[in-house]
């Protein structure tokens, strides 16, 4: 591409050399729109919060303000509820999501085509828009302020439904023929043949169930009130909201542990993705 | 193997011959399978999606206790009075601007984003996993880091503002620039999904066209309208319109940041409904809102759909 360019117009290298400067120019102030927020409230984490609230940018730099946040909040308590509830949900969704795609393309019943557009339709109904009797729901199942409240109503969707039959419509026909033959039924077809063919599927929505319940705010604030199952973005909004409001190097450092667990795996899982 | 050969050539013939009764014996054969595979799903969905639609709309044509029990059928007069009340109508026109902000900013920074890191340069990997980045964060951590940003006292911008001697904006406390900087908050929580979608589209524009464009010495801009974003114009639709989905949703940093204030200002449809109905107990009016909201989604999801419908076969 750079050959035919030179071939057409000739430029000399101090043009050249100046025409790279200025994409890594733009580069570079790009880079700092989107991450000075996270430089920000990193590089204020490690300030004294007296600084903070003098409006200093500088000062003594310490790991003071993650121990307090790790010992006087419960910041670790939420991260670990948040872990059980995420994990949870995601196997729940694994699985059932897994099963309903595998009825609706290995099994002949009556009424499939419209129990599918059932399905599809779910996917225009907001949850937001249903919270009102859902709380009541799960307020009369006894479920308020555990973490099965967290779970139950996310075990399934229709949008991982959806995304895992357009994975299995992919498999050959020959598989299911020759499993048929094999004496194989649809339950053990289903397991041993369909899920491992699905593999990079079921990856995805695990990660993608995963990281949405991950990042659940209205439903926990709604159905959780204590810090035995509160996860942990209702937990940092508690933090912000109470007798911590103005301790700001303390409530950055509690940030900072929120999400370089996400960072990470965000990064880690690029590198694998597009190695 | 040589036995699988012969049973498969049995089968076919024999397929033949059952072929007028088999579509009815494998039906009933599946039955227990259909409810086993197909039995939790369709009870989730209908306990927790389908029921409290439902129910959100009886609610919708009742009037309810402050408990949330329908009291006195009264029609469709809460959408009524809905419509004809002025802060239900600023809270709708609050949510129209911040949706269309959101969304038209993000493509196009977004956009931006992902041509500057469709470069082969040294290094360019780095920018393009910092460009992605936000994706990692969650609404609650934005909420943070924007807050701090905002702080009229301790935050940036206004000792930037004081230093520079311009006026100080009070962000959060001023309608107008309340709502901007909401909206700044969401397109940055926004650009990392935005970005690694509309990159993976540049991805895919064939490097031919752009070869051809450059032999024929057509200029790096007029490349960009009238190669780049044609071609990938399908996908740049498809981001619009999720990004409108969820700003439609919005209700996590509003919450955190400015709690639907000042003087409602940043009071948009779900923070309203997650207000009337359990902060002010009016569980009819929140189920009329509730359903409006639902209109709106599922008008733009269908024109998902309609988009999704043309890569993917039902």
């Amino acid at each position: 591409m750079q050959m035919t360019n030179d071939r057409v117009a000739p430029v000399s290298a101090g043009s050249r050399r100046l025409k790279k400067v200025g994409k890594y120019l733009l580069l570079i102030i790009l880079m700092f729109i989107v991450v000075s927020p996270f430089l920000l409230g990193f590089w204020t984490s490690f300030l004294p919060t007296a600084a903070i609230s003098k409006g200093a940018l500088w000062g003594k730099l310490s790991f003071d303000n993650y121990v307090a946040a790790v010992t006087t909040t419960p910041i670790l308590r939420y991260l670990f509820n948040s872990l059980v509830i995420s994990l949870f949900t995601m196997i729940a969704q694994l699985l059932f999501c897994s099963m309903s795609a595998y009825a609706f393309v290995f099994l002949r019943f009556k009424y499939r085509k419209f129990l599918f557009y059932v399905f599809l339709a779910t996917m225009m109904l907001p949850f937001e828009a249903e919270v009102i009797p859902n709380f009541m729901t799960v307020r009369d199942m006894g479920l308020l302020d555990h973490f099965a409240v967290m779970i139950v109503p996310f075990m399934t969707t229709a949008f991982g439904t959806f995304m895992l039959r357009q994975s299995f419509m992919q498999m050959p026909k020959e598989l299911k023929e020759a499993s048929d033959i094999e004496g194989l039924n649809h339950w053990q077809f289903y397991y041993k043949v369909t899920l491992p063919y699905a593999k990079i599927s079921m990856v995805t929505l695990g990660a993608y169930s995963f990281l949405s319940s991950w990042n659940q705010y209205l439903w926990p604030m709604l159905t959780t009130f204590s810090d035995n199952f509160r996860p942990v973005q209702d937990g940092l909004r508690q933090l912000q909201s109470q007798e911590t409001f103005n301790n700001w190097g303390m409530i950055q450092a509690s940030a900072a542990i929120v999400v370089l667990p996400t960072l990470i795996v965000l990064f880690i899982g690029q590198h694998y993705f597009k190695a | 193997m040589q036995q699988s050969l012969q049973n498969k050539a049995a089968n076919e013939s024999s397929n033949l011959k059952l072929k007028a009764n088999s579509t009815t014996a494998s039906k009933s054969k599946d039955g227990w399978y259909v409810a086993l595979f197909l039995g939790p799903s369709l009870l989730l969905l209908g306990i927790f999606v389908f029921y409290p639609m439902l129910k959100t709309f009886y609610l919708s044509m009742f009037l309810t206790n402050n408990v949330g029990k329908a009291t006195t059928f009264v029609g469709f007069s809460n959408y009524l009075s809905l419509l004809k009340n002025p802060a239900y109508l600023s809270s709708l026109g609050a949510t129209l601007i911040y949706v269309l902000a959101v969304s038209a900013l993000t493509v196009i920074i977004g956009l931006l984003l992902a041509v500057a890191a469709n470069q082969q340069l040294k290094g360019i990997k780095i920018f393009r996993t910092l460009f992605s980045s936000t994706m990692g964060v969650s609404v609650s951590v934005a909420a943070i880091f924007w807050l701090f940003v905002f702080n009229p006292s301790v935050g940036v911008l206004s000792q930037l503002s004081t230093a520079l001697h311009l006026p100080v904006i009070n962000w959060l406390t001023d309608p107008t620039f309340a709502m901007i900087a909401i909206i700044i908050s969401t397109v940055w929580m926004n650009l990392g999904f935005t970005f690694l979608i509309l990159f993976g589209a540049l991805q895919a524009v064939p490097t031919s066209l752009y070869e051809a464009a450059d032999i024929a010495g057509v200029s790096k801009t007029t490349q960009l309208f009238k190669i780049t974003i044609p071609m990938i114009s399908p996908t740049m639709f498809f981001v619009l319109i999720v990004t409108l989905i969820e700003a439609f949703k919005s209700f996590g940093l509003i919450d955190m940041m400015t709690a639907g204030g000042p003087n409602n200002a940043t009071n948009l449809l779900v923070y309203r409904i997650y207000q009337d109905a359990f902060l002010n107990g009016n569980f009819a009016q929140a189920s009329t809102e509730s359903i409006i909201l639902t209109v709106i989604i599922a008008i733009f999801t269908l024109i998902q759909f309609k988009l999704l419908g043309k890569r993917v076969n039902y």
